[in-house]
C-alpha cells in the first residue's frame, strides 16, 4: 500500500502541515468525520452493484450496464475499491495502492505536482489514505472511448482520503470521466481527493468530472497538472447538485514548448451551498497556451469564482473568461480573474461580468413566441453551454445530460 | 379588397410616465405594406413597440385590434403566437444563445433543421448559425438575422424597425429581397396573408419594397398619410421641417 512506499521525508512533511490552515475556503473540522468506512466487496461485474447506486453514478456519467461504451472503469465506495478493469490494450487502470506495489518508478510521481504539505488537507490525504485510482495510457495508444471512475460515499460522517495520479506517455490520448457521488441526499461527509496529472510529450488528456454531493458535504479536492512539450490537458468541472462547502483551485503547469490547457466550469450554487472555484494555470514555456472558462448561477447560494494566469516565458497566451448570473436576490457570486505576467510578449486577457438576466433578452424571445418561462430557460441553457472542443462525441453527450439536469433544478 | 386587419384606434401611449404617442389611428389590410416616415424622436418606434406589445409602452388611451381581437392588454408573447412579428432596430446579444436556436424558437416545429439551413442559404448566414445571437455581427448582418427569423416565424403582421439603418448598398438589395419574401410580394394581393408596417427615416428602403401607404410621424402624431413616394420625394425636398409646417397649418389652433 502506499504507507509503505511513501518515503520518511513525505511522512514528515504531512504531520508537520496536520493543521495548516487551506489560503482559501472555510476550515472544516477533520475530527469531526469517521476514519473508515463500511467494507464494500469486490465486484468482478460492476453491473450486480445496486441499482440504486447504479442509477446514481449513471447521472454522474458513469456507465455500468454497458461497459462497451468505456475503455476502462474504477469505482471506489467509501474506502474500498469495489471494481476495476480495463478493456483496451495500452491503458491501465488499478486501484492506486496496487500500482505503487508494481511500479517501483511511481514514488518519481507521488506528491509531484501537489505538493502534500500544501495544507492539512493534503497532509490528511498523507496520512489517512484510503485508495484512489492510477490512470495510464501507455506511450502511442489513444484510447477512443474513456476509462470512467468512480468516487462513491456511502457511510453516513465518512472522511474520504483520495490520492489518484494520471500519466499519459508520450503521443497517447486519454479520455476520462469521473463521477464524485454521495448516496444520501443528507447525511454529512468529507471528500478529500488529490489528483495529480503527468501529461508528457505530445500527449492529449481530457477529464470530465461531474459532481453530485448533498447540502451536507464539504469537499476540499487538490488537483494538479504537469503539461509537457505540445501536451494538451482539456478539463471539465460540472457541479449541478447542492454542496455544504467546496472549495477548490486546481493548477495547471505548462513547462514544454506549446503546451496547452482548458478549463471549463460550469457550476451551481443552490440556497445554503457555498462554493469556492477556481482553476489556475502557469505558462512556464513558451508558446503555452491556456484558456479558463467558468460559468456560475447562484440559485441563492455564494460562489468565489478565480481565475489565475501567469505567464513566464516568451509568446505564451491565456485567456481567462468568468460570468456569473444571479438568478435569487440572496444568491453571491465574487468573480477573482487575476493575470500575472512576468516578461515582455505574452498575451494575457480576461472578462468577467456578474448579473442578472436581461429583461430586455427575455423580450427580445418572446416576441418570437415563447413564453416567459421558455425564453428564461433558452437564456440560462445557453449561459451554461460551453463549447468543448477535443471531446468524444460520447462525452459531449454526457456532459450536455448533465448540465441539462441542472436546468430542470433551476427552472 | 379585404378587411381592416390591423386598427390602430385613437392610440395614447407613455413611457416611464411621459407621454409619447397622441391618439394615433391607423388601418391596414391584408396584403397591404405601409411607411412609417418621421424624424429622430418623433415617436415612429415607441408605435411599432405598442402595437407588439412590450410592457415598458404604456397604453393610456385607444387600442389596438387585430384581426377583429382587441389585443391592446395582450402579453407580448401571446401576440406573437397570434401572428405579430417584429424586426428590431437593434436586438439585443444573448450570450451563448445561438442563432439557430433563435431560428428554431421561430420555427416551433419538429425537426427544424433542414428548413433553418434553408433560411440561412437565403439570408447569406449559414456560417452564422452556431455563433451567438446577434454578437459581433455588422448592422447588415443583423438585419438579415432578423429577417430569417421572421421568415421562420411567418407573422400575419410584421413590424420592421429601419430595415435600412447601418447597413452598406451591397446588404440593402439583399434586405429588399427578404423583406419582400416576408411580405409574400411574390404573390398577388388578394392572396396575401400578410402585412407589414415599415418605419424608415430616409425612405431608401422604398427602392426595394412597395408600399401602399405612406405616413409622416411628427411629435407623436401622425401628421398626414398619403401616396408614400410622393411623401418621401416632399420630404426629400424640404426636409421634416415642411410637415411639420404643413400640419401645424391645418390643426386647428396651430
Amino acid at each position: 500500500m502506499a504507507e509503505t512506499k511513501s518515503s520518511r521525508t513525505i511522512r514528515d512533511k504531512a504531520r508537520a502541515a496536520a493543521d495548516k490552515p487551506a489560503a482559501f475556503g472555510e476550515n472544516v473540522d477533520l475530527g469531526a468525520y469517521a476514519g473508515s468506512g463500511e467494507e464494500h466487496p469486490y465486484q468482478s461485474d460492476p453491473s450486480r452493484l445496486s441499482a440504486a447506486a447504479r442509477e446514481q453514478m449513471l447521472e454522474a456519467g458513469v456507465i455500468l450496464d454497458d461497459p462497451s461504451q468505456r475503455a476502462g472503469t474504477f469505482i471506489q465506495m467509501d474506502n474500498a475499491t469495489v471494481h476495476s478493469s480495463v478493456r483496451q490494450e495500452g491503458l491501465e487502470v488499478m486501484p492506486v495502492g496496487q500500482a505503487l506495489d508494481k511500479y517501483d518508478w511511481l514514488s518519481d510521481y507521488w506528491w509531484q505536482a501537489v505538493a502534500v504539505d500544501t495544507d492539512k488537507y493534503t497532509a490528511s490525504v498523507e496520512l489517512n489514505q484510503h485508495n484512489g485510482y492510477f490512470i495510464r495510457a501507455l506511450s502511442g495508444h489513444k484510447t477512443v472511448y474513456p476509462v470512467q471512475a468512480c468516487l462513491y460515499m456511502e457511510k453516513a460522517r465518512l472522511a474520504q482520503n483520495v490520492h489518484n495520479i494520471i500519466i499519459a506517455e508520450e503521443d497517447s490520448e486519454l479520455h476520462i470521466i469521473t463521477g464524485c457521488i454521495t448516496a444520501s441526499d443528507k447525511e454529512a461527509g468529507l471528500h478529500l481527493g488529490v489528483s495529480e496529472f503527468y501529461i508528457k510529450r505530445g500527449a492529449r488528456v481530457t477529464f470530465t468530472m461531474i459532481h453530485k454531493w448533498n447540502p451536507e458535504v464539504a469537499v476540499r479536492p487538490r488537483s494538479a497538472a504537469i503539461i509537457e512539450e505540445d501536451g494538451l490537458l482539456l478539463s471539465n468541472y460540472v457541479l449541478i447538485k447542492p454542496v455544504g462547502s467546496l472549495q477548490m483551485y486546481p493548477t495547471a503547469k505548462c513547462v514544454g514548448k506549446n503546451a496547452t490547457v482548458r478549463f471549463n466550469s460550469v457550476l451551481v450554487a443552490a440556497p445554503g451551498s457555498s462554493l469556492d472555484v477556481g482553476s489556475r494555470v502557469i505558462l512556464d514555456a513558451e508558446e503555452a497556451k491556456t484558456e479558463i472558462v467558468s460559468r456560475a448561477i447562484t440559485t441563492g447560494g455564494s460562489i468565489i469564482a478565480r481565475g489565475y494566469v501567469e505567464g513566464n516565458a516568451p509568446d505564451v497566451k491565456g485567456h481567462l473568461e468568468c460570468r456569473g448570473l444571479i438568478l435569487d436576490g440572496d444568491g453571491i457570486i465574487h468573480a477573482i480573474p487575476e493575470l500575472k505576467g512576468t516578461l515582455a510578449g505574452i498575451d494575457l486577457s480576461h472578462e468577467a461580468a456578474v448579473g442578472k438576466i436581461a429583461e430586455e433578452e427575455v423580450e427580445y424571445l418572446m416576441a418570437r413566441g415563447l413564453t416567459r418561462n421558455e425564453a428564461t430557460a433558452t437564456i440560462v441553457r445557453g449561459f451554461l453551454r460551453v463549447d468543448i472542443e477535443g471531446l468524444p462525441p460520447s462525452l459531449s453527450g454526457e456532459l450536455q445530460r448533465a448540465i441539462e439536469a441542472s436546468e430542470k433544478d433551476l427552472m | 379588397m379585404g378587411d381592416v386587419a390591423l386598427s390602430i384606434e385613437g392610440l395614447t401611449v407613455e413611457v416611464e410616465g411621459r407621454e409619447i404617442l397622441h391618439n394615433v389611428n391607423l388601418a391596414m389590410k391584408l396584403g397591404e405594406t405601409h411607411v412609417l416616415f418621421g424624424p429622430n424622436g418623433s415617436g415612429k418606434t415607441t408605435l411599432l413597440m405598442t402595437i407588439m406589445g412590450f410592457p415598458k409602452y404604456r397604453v393610456t388611451g385607444g387600442k389596438v385590434v387585430f384581426q377583429g381581437q382587441d389585443i391592446t392588454g395582450l402579453p407580448l408573447d401571446e401576440r406573437a403566437r397570434l401572428g405579430i412579428g417584429m424586426s428590431f432596430q437593434r436586438p439585443p446579444v444573448v450570450r451563448g444563445v445561438k442563432t439557430r436556436d433563435m431560428v428554431a424558437a421561430c420555427l416551433n416545429e419538429q425537426e427544424p433543421e433542414a428548413r433553418i439551413a434553408q433560411l440561412a442559404e437565403k439570408a447569406d448566414l449559414a456560417e452564422f448559425l452556431d455563433r451567438e445571437i446577434n454578437y459581433g455581427f455588422s448592422g447588415g448582418e443583423i438585419k438579415r438575422s432578423e429577417l430569417m427569423q421572421l421568415l421562420a416565424q411567418r407573422p400575419t403582421l410584421t413590424l420592421i424597425d429601419e430595415p435600412e439603418s447601418g447597413v452598406d448598398l451591397v446588404n440593402i438589395a439583399l434586405i429588399g429581397d427578404l423583406l419582400n419574401s416576408v411580405l409574400e410580394k411574390d404573390c398577388p394581393i388578394p392572396e396575401r396573408k400578410c402585412m407589414g408596417l415599415i418605419i424608415t427615416h430616409t425612405g431608401h428602403i422604398l427602392n426595394y419594397v412597395n408600399a401602399r401607404t405612406g405616413y409622416v410621424m411628427c411629435d407623436g402624431v401622425i401628421g398626414c398619410e398619403g401616396d408614400p413616394h410622393e411623401i418621401l420625394a416632399t420630404i426629400r425636398e424640404k426636409g421634416y421641417q415642411e410637415c411639420i409646417r404643413c400640419f401645424m397649418r391645418r390643426t386647428p389652433g396651430g
